[in-house]
Order: structure tokens, then sequence, then C-alpha cells
């Protein structure tokens, strides 16, 4: 039974596990191709959940400024727009909001280094943040595009009858599963057999050598900044349907970043096995350790973990080997 | 025409190499040092005192502090916030635990025990570079905070779970607790940022500090000319978080009074310092005194402005504060990565010429 029990908190795990590897991949898509760790992968995230709330329930963008400055109260288009046109309209403004950090950020701070590119994003996270506020509103959204909630009772009455034990599975989780699987075999797809894609490993390659083979530059980063946009819509959808749109979605979408110290920066399946691992060891150090030391080891279990990891090996369970020249 | 080295004539290599080569700036420094311990004490009020200078002089502070691990040695950090956590509950344990000892000793003590969390905090940073590093040391922010609040020892078992800073005296005022008065805080802050500012200056520009830059420039390249990476990197951490360590004493026993480890220090805690050091200049004292000035003031005169002059929700106010912080992060990494110190350097390269600049 108290097998039984851990075997349920260790598939929990790998769940939530899941719900870290979509952001992951978001983080490790933009990497690959422009070098740029983008910190802001949660804060997009966080954004593009509170864009389909505000676009399905119709409110007017800026409404608390423009109520503030012209002393007016508009408040809603007093519409509502179905899911999947919500997600779409949502999907183009991420592909807008690529194009704007493209042209505004990522043009000027070409050839930076690293650790300063990295700290442009973070400036970039507090701004979205603040954008995400002043358009929406600060208030916790539920989010809801039809995807089915709760226990599902399949799971419950199958290992009833095959193990004597119901285990507990949200159903969205399941979903999640499913859809974080087909959003990766998608973009291993594309990256792989379309010429878009190989243009983008090109780029991951070799800046200069794609260039001097006419690959546009820009247009590869704007593209791969777009498919990072609809990857933090799919994680924003998820996280913010389980927990509804608040500010804490940002803080989840942190913990992204043990989970890709752990699997390597560099490495699509060492997203989805770190965000595994994350999911699965902190369950579990949580069950069996937590009480001991007054629980909420969540918070900081995935960092230390990586933080041990990387001190033993520093590119990652499967990140390219780091070799230094002087 | 007075803003010149012409007519300053330097008889030893200490003149020649001194922080403020040039006359006027020598007096600009006078000045404003007596400005800040003479005039300002007898002429602040409560307002200017919570809303402006002491946080100014205490994230001066952390922001040295910073920029000495961050500026100077290249090492990135995301954990300020829990480095200042350890200041504040360290000092909180000393002054509750030796109330007879001055509080000044428990604040440089509370420093000194962060420097060596710091240190423990900084080993792997001989694994790990660059902002894997800055990855791995959120681990000791959300470590840290959480430990606070979940080890009763260290709020000493209150029920609130915050700490609350007891009234102590140096030479009979009070200078921590309800009953302190706006010039007191001002002075500690005051004496505290004076000192370590001009610490960190000479550190800056001794060997040490010269260590530190090669490292930051280039590892393996400073490891080959003979700089022990070891120790460099680790004094860089030790230094930084004692500094750091004073600032989170600093905010908690004289500035706040009462904290709790996840509201004071959280994660934003961490980026607002490194925010200052950004915008203010990395590698840089002057840069960090501008850069805290900078995100203190900011807040404060949108405030003003957006709320008491618009009437616009507080709120609305604190999300547009976001916004434009974020776009000025990035501004000033396109425009001056620099920050504040290096376009302070410009005017005075330019005043130097004016008015014959040919």
């Amino acid at each position: 039974m108290e097998f039984l029990y851990a075997s349920e908190i260790l598939l929990n795990g790998l769940m939530a596990g899941v719900m870290y590897a979509l952001v992951a991949l978001g983080f490790v898509l933009i990497y690959k191709a422009s070098g740029v760790f983008n910190y802001a992968q949660g804060v997009m995230a966080l954004f593009a959940a509170m864009t389909l709330v505000g676009i399905m329930e119709g409110r007017v963008p800026f409404a608390h400024l423009i109520n503030a400055a012209f002393g007016v109260h508009v408040s809603s288009f007093g519409w509502t727009v179905p899911g999947l046109l919500a997600i779409l309209l949502t999907a183009l403004v991420m592909v807008g909001l690529a194009i704007v950090i493209e042209k505004l950020v990522l043009k000027h701070l070409v050839g930076q280094e690293p650790i300063i590119l990295f700290m442009a994003t973070i400036g970039l996270a507090w701004f979205l943040e603040g954008l995400g506020d002043v358009m929406w509103g600060a208030d916790v959204k539920m989010l809801d595009v039809g995807l089915p909630q709760g226990i599902s009772e399949t799971v419950e009455t199958a290992t009833n009858n095959w193990l004597g034990y119901g285990f507990f599975i949200d159903r969205l989780d399941i979903w999640a599963t499913v859809i974080a699987a087909a959003l990766v075999a998608a973009l291993v797809g594309f990256s792989q057999y379309t010429k878009q894609g190989r243009a983008m490993r090109a780029v991951a390659d070799d800046h200069q050598a794609a260039l001097s083979v006419g690959i546009s530059l820009r247009f590869i980063w704007i593209m791969v900044w777009s498919i990072a946009g609809f990857v933090a819509l799919v994680a924003g959808i998820m996280w913010g349907t389980k927990s509804g749109v608040q500010f804490s979605l940002s803080l989840i979408a942190l913990k992204a970043l043990p989970v890709l110290m752990l699997g390597g920066f560099t490495s699509i399946p060492g997203a989805i096995v770190g965000g595994l691992i994350i999911g699965m060891g902190e369950k579990l150090f949580e069950y069996f350790i937590g009480p001991m030391v007054g629980g909420a080891t969540e918070n900081w279990f995935a960092y230390v973990l990586a933080l041990i990891f990387l001190v033993f090996r520093p590119q990652g369970l499967f990140g390219e080997r780091i070799i230094e020249r002087v | 025409m007075f803003y010149r080295e012409a007519g300053d004539f330097k008889t030893s290599y200490r003149d020649d190499g001194q922080t403020f080569p040039i006359r006027l700036d020598r007096w600009g420094y006078y000045a404003v040092l007596a400005v800040a311990f003479l005039v300002v004490p007898f002429v602040i009020d409560s307002y200017w005192a919570n809303a402006v200078l002491v946080p100014f002089l205490i994230y001066a502070i952390a922001a040295i502090g910073l920029n000495i691990l961050t500026g100077y040695a290249g090492q990135v950090s995301l954990g300020t916030g829990g480095f200042m956590a350890v200041g504040a509950y360290a000092v909180y344990k000393l002054m509750t635990a030796f109330p007879g000892v001055p509080i000044v000793i428990h604040i440089v003590l509370a420093g000194a025990i962060t420097a060596v969390v710091g240190m423990l905090f900084g080993l792997p940073s001989l694994r790990i570079k660059g902002f894997y590093l800055a990855v791995a040391t959120l681990a000791a922010q959300f470590f840290l905070v959480w430990l606070f609040n979940k080890v009763p020892w260290f709020y000493n078992y209150s029920a609130s779970g915050q700490i609350n800073a007891p009234e102590r005296t140096i030479l009979g005022w009070a200078v921590t607790g309800p009953a302190t008065s706006a010039s007191a805080k001002y002075l500690v802050c005051l004496v505290f940022a004076v000192v370590l500012a001009w610490v960190a200056r000479n550190l800056t520009r001794g060997s040490v500090g010269r260590k530190w830059m090669a490292i930051r420039d280039m590892d393996i390249a400073a490891e080959i000319i003979g700089v022990n990476p070891l120790t460099a990197k680790l004094s860089a951490f030790a230094v930084s978080s004692f500094f750091v360590g004073i600032a989170g004493a600093l905010l908690f026993a004289v500035y706040l009074g009462a904290a709790e480890a996840s509201e004071a220090f959280g994660i934003n805690k961490s980026f607002l310092i490194l925010f200052m050091v950004i915008i203010g200049g990395l590698g840089s004292i002057f840069g960090s005194f501008a850069g805290a000035a900078f995100l203190v003031l900011l807040p404060v005169l949108l405030k003003n402005v957006l709320v008491a002059q618009f009437g616009w929700p507080t709120d609305l106010a604190a999300h547009i504060e976001l916004m434009i912080v974020g776009a000025l992060i990035v501004f000033f990494l396109i425009v001056e990565p620099h920050g504040l110190a290096r376009l302070w350097a410009l005017t005075k390269e330019k005043l130097r010429l004016w008015p014959f600049p040919h």
C-alpha cells in the first residue's frame, strides 16, 4: 500500500514534470537558435495566458489605464470569443510580440556577451509583466478553454480493479502529457523535415556560416521567438487551467531553469528528461523528507538538485561538452 | 575652465594615484560628505528618511556588494535577497542573544556570517560559469528564504514568524526600535555606507580587485598568468556577501524594524539590486550609488506624479513602474552597457576639455 501510494506520487510528479518541460522547451528553442538565454520565457507564458483570457472574455485592453486617464468606465466589449479562435488570436499576438522584440531589442544586441543578453531578457520579463498587468489587470483570472479537468475515473477504476488501489490522476495532466508529446513531435518534425527548420538548425550551428549561405538571421530569429511564444501559450494554457492565471505562474515557470540545467541547454530531449526528473524528484522528496523538515521543500528542491548536479557535470545530462580556450 | 588637472602639481606617486585626481572633484567629494554629515541630519524629516535617504543608503551598500561580485569579478548572482536575509536574521539572533554588546559589532558580525554563507554558495562557481551560475545562485535565494521561514529557531519561536528589532542604542541614541529618530537612522546608515564604499573603492583598485577583474575578463587566461581562481572567486563571494549581509542587517534592524523572510527578502529584492547595478554601471562604486538612487527615487517620483498629480490608482502606477524599469534595463544595456557611471564619466571628460574641445 505504501509502495502504491509512493508510485501514485511518482506518477503525479511525472505529470508535473511534463508541465515544467513545456516551459523548458521554449527556453531550449531560443537558446539553440540565437544563443540567448531567454529569462522572459516564463513571463511570456503568463502574458500569453492573460491575453488569452482577455480575448476570450472580451475585455478591453488597457481598460484600467484608459479609465484612469480619461475618467471613463470601460471594462468589456460585451462579447465572448470561443476558445479556439481566441487561441489563434493570441498566437498572432505572440508573433507580433516576437517581431517587436526582434526589432527593438535583439537587433541592437547582436554580438554582445551572452550575459548581457541574459540580463536584457530579465528587463524584458519585467516589462512584459508590467504590460500584462496594465493591459488586462492584475486580478487572478480563471481560464477554461474546454480542457477536461478533475479526477480521471477511468484510470481510477482500472487501477482499482487491477491493483486494488485507485490512482488519483487529474485528467488535465493526462491531456497535458498528450499535448506536450504532440508538440515535441511537431517541433522535431518541423526542424528535421522543413526548409525553415533546416535553416533554423543551420543558424543554431553557426551564425556566420548560415548568413554566408543566404539564410536571413533576422527572419529565423523572429520565427524562433514566435515558436517559443506559441510554446509559451501552450504552457500558459496548461498552467492557467490548473491554477488560475496569476503572477505566481511566472514563478512556477522559473522552475524550468533548473530543469534546463539538469537536461542541458541545447537538448530538446534533455528538457523533457530534466522536467520529468525534477517533477518526480520534488514530489518524492516532499513526500519522504518533507515532513521531517517542515514541508514546502518544493520551493527549493529543484534548484539545489540542479546545483549539486552541475558541480559534477557542468554541461547537464545531454548538453554539449563545454570546451574552453584562451 | 576650472575643471582641469593643469596647475595641480603632483609630487608623489601617492598623490598621482589618488581616487580623485582633479582638484574640483576632490572638493566636490568633501563638500558632499560635509553636507551629508553636517547639514542633512539636522534638516531631515521622517518622510525623507523613510522614503528616500535611508533606503537609498542601504540599497547602495547592497549594490556595491553585488557590483563587487558581478561587476568586478564577473559572477552573476540572483541570490542577493537570500544573502540579505542571512544578514537580517544573523543580526536579529545576535541582538537577542547578546543584548549587552553594541549593535555596531552585531551588524559587522552579521556581515561576517553572511560572508561565510556566501563563500559556501560560491563554491560551485569554481565549476559553473555564466548564467549556469546565475541560475545556481537561485538555489541560495529559495533555500535560504525557505530555511528562515521553516526553522523556528531563527525567529525565536515567535508566533507570527516575524522578526522584530528590539531597541538598541549607540551613545545613548536609539538606532533601532520604534523610538528611533529619522536623523539617527540616517546617520547610522550613512556611516556604514561611507566606510564600506571607501573599503570597496580601495579593495577594487588594489591587487585583490585586479585579480577579480582578470577573472571577470577571462578566467582561464587569468589562471595562466598566475591568478588563483579559487581564492579570487571565493574572496569575491566573501566580500560581496559581507556587504550584502550588512545591507540586509541595516534594512531589517534600522529601516524596517520588523521583517518576514519571503516578503522582505524575496526574489524581487535580488532583481532590484541587480537592476541597480546594471543601471548604475557594472564595475563602478559611484555607479552603485547612482543606480540605487535612481531605483529608489523612480517609484517615489512616479507615485507623486501619477497618483498624487493625476489621481491614478496606486496599483496601476506600480505596474507602469514595472514596465518603465524593464524598458530602462533593456535601454541601458543597448545604449550604454556601462550605465549611469559611464555617462557621468563622459560628462566629466567633456567638461575637462570645455570650452575648447579641439
